[in-house]
């Protein structure tokens, strides 16, 4: 019991010019036909829901487009990380991490605000593993461990949900 | 571009009326109430006026007006008061799935404490219906606490037949009035409260104060404990600048209650009607039972935060119940306690008008919302259906 203070926790929301830039703005919006790679992150229970498209020519990102519902910074990330990765290669998009979306921000997200960057780099995990799929190529190791984290993350949110819901049922009896 | 606040149930701009009557308080009239002297005297005078204005307002004796600073502080002060005071006669609470954090959580932490509390539902409105109160008091329970109108749907409850049972069943009954007090009419004799919370910062008064009216003959333990203040209920320094805006915001509610809620009505009643022209958007709470100024609905497959921002870069001030907004990434308990699954409660907003709200503001809300609501739709993975 109790509250112990440790330091203080600075979570005022405010945005940088880059997210309301991007917010605004969005970049890339929509689907691609026939795309090479398609990667979905996030959880509508949860709020924050990212559909990515990835065309690739010559292991290349030629085209990227998203479709988010999600918050201010769910949505200026999607829009951020399809700038990053279009002309990248599959090996330099693979690099690409949720640190590099927040350095990109340029200012420090409040700690309830960092799932909104880890669902961009997420999505584009889940499209490049579905692009690997897709054209049975051999998956690289650091793909394979994302994917399986991905997964995992889904998991535990729809179990805690079902329960949740499970008890509000009980407590509406 | 034109800047409109649509945030009254969050705080409200306090009255230019109220700001002169407090302005003498600060450096001039600023004397202590315990003090014997005329600085004492004056402030004294001054604090027993504004508790008779308070009390007046909601036709109670101003002996039964306890001040405190946030209807936070009233709201625990009547929860954990009446708990710990009565805890011989029994340990159980009664409360409605949809209070306001403040109580729902000085009922979490009584429960800690060994306390026994029961959550009611509610309907897909967000009415407690009475009957489900008169199952669900047992023989230990000391307190029920239901909301007297909800902050964020605004629905009214039916405190007065509530409280008629509460009072038949000997059992203590606290409503929290924090956004229903000056604007639509109170009266503690009417409903049967024992323990009602007004709030001044909602009302065009200042922050900093609030009221809790206890009925005489209450049994109620303090939370602070010092110099004896207010009947020895709430030990600390008198706010009295504060208090006195508060009493003068009340003043000018009372005086304008009758028009300025038959405005606000007509004014809500065509933003909700515009609103709903809009696809896929539903109206959250009762239509009719509801507070004059609350409006509130969900629109599917967009995400509240995000509108609420889209407004706010047009110069719109709203609130919405989703889960981005909060600590636990869950979507507002309320919206999920009247039925909405989490998608939908995500999707939630909430306009709530005030003294100061024109037509033309509520016509340039409804130029701006739908091309919002439709630039996040163009964003959104879902078309039309949630797949």
């Amino acid at each position: 019991m109790g509250i112990i203070i440790r330091k203080m926790r600075h979570e005022f929301l405010l945005y940088s010019k880059e997210i309301l830039k991007h917010f605004k703005r969005p970049k890339n919006v929509g689907k691609i036909k026939d795309p090479s790679g398609i990667g979905i992150a996030g959880n509508i229970l949860c709020g924050d829901v990212m559909h990515l498209y990835l065309k690739i020519k010559n292991d290349r990102i030629v085209d990227a487009k998203f479709e988010t519902f999600g918050c201010i910074v769910a949505v200026a990330n999607s829009s951020m990380v399809t700038e990053m990765i279009k002309g990248k290669s599959l090996s330099e998009a693979l690099k690409i991490s949720k640190e590099d979306l927040l350095k990109k921000i340029g200012q420090p997200l409040p700690p309830i605000k960092i799932h909104c960057s880890i669902l961009a780099t997420d999505a584009l995990y889940e499209a490049l593993y579905d692009y690997y799929v897709k054209s049975k190529l051999p998956i690289p190791k650091k793909l394979e461990k994302e994917h399986k984290r991905i997964r995992r993350t889904l998991e535990t949110i729809e179990k805690r949900y079902k329960e949740f819901i499970k008890l509000e049922k009980e407590v509406l009896k | 571009m034109m800047k409109v606040y649509m945030d009254y149930a969050a705080t409200t701009p306090v009255d230019p009326r109220v700001v002169k009557v407090m302005q003498t308080f600060f450096s001039e009239k600023f004397g202590n109430t315990m003090s014997l002297h005329r600085w004492g005297r004056e402030a004294k005078q001054a604090l027993e006026e504004s508790r008779e204005s308070i009390a007046k307002l909601m036709n109670a004796k101003p002996t039964e007006i306890i001040f405190a600073s946030s209807a936070t502080e009233a709201n625990n002060q009547a929860l954990k008061g009446i708990a710990f005071a009565n805890r011989k006669k029994g340990k159980h609470i009664l409360i409605s799935s949809i209070e306001h954090h403040c109580v729902l959580e000085s009922a979490n932490w009584l429960e800690q404490e060994g306390f026994k509390v029961t959550r009611l539902p509610v309907d897909e409105y967000g009415i407690v219906h009475p009957e489900s109160v008169e199952k669900s008091i047992r023989p230990d329970t000391i307190l029920v606490s239901i909301i007297h109108a909800n902050n964020e749907i605004g629905t009214i409850e039916p405190i007065a037949e509530i409280g008629k049972i509460c009072r038949e069943r000997g059992v203590y009954f606290h409503t929290d009035a924090a956004q229903s007090y000056g604007k639509i009419p109170i009266d503690v004799e009417r409903m049967n409260v024992d323990l009602l919370t007004a709030s001044s910062h909602k009302m065009y008064g200042p922050k900093g104060a609030a009221a809790l009216y206890v009925r005489e003959g209450v049994n109620l333990e303090p939370l602070l404990h010092g110099g004896g203040h207010e009947f020895g209920l709430r030990s600390s320094t008198v706010n009295v600048t504060s208090i006195v805006g508060f009493a003068e915001a009340v003043k000018l509610c009372k005086k304008e209650m009758k028009k300025e809620s038959k405005r606000l009505t007509k004014l809500r009643d065509r933003l909700i009607q515009c609103t709903l022209q809009i696809k896929d958007s539903h109206l959250n709470g009762h239509p009719k039972k509801r507070l004059p100024n609350n409006a509130n609905f969900w629109f599917a497959f967009i995400e509240g935060e995000s509108l609420v921002m889209d407004l706010d870069a047009h110069g719109i001030a709203a609130s919405t119940g989703s889960a981005c907004s909060t600590e636990k990434l869950e979507p507002s308990h309320v919206l999920l306690a009247i039925g909405l699954k989490p998608h939908e409660a995500h999707g939630s907003l909430r306009l709530s008008l005030g003294r100061w709200t024109t037509r033309k503001e509520v016509n340039y809300v409804l130029e701006v919302l739908p091309r919002s609501v439709k630039r996040l739709r163009k964003i959104s993975p879902y078309k039309g259906k949630w797949e």
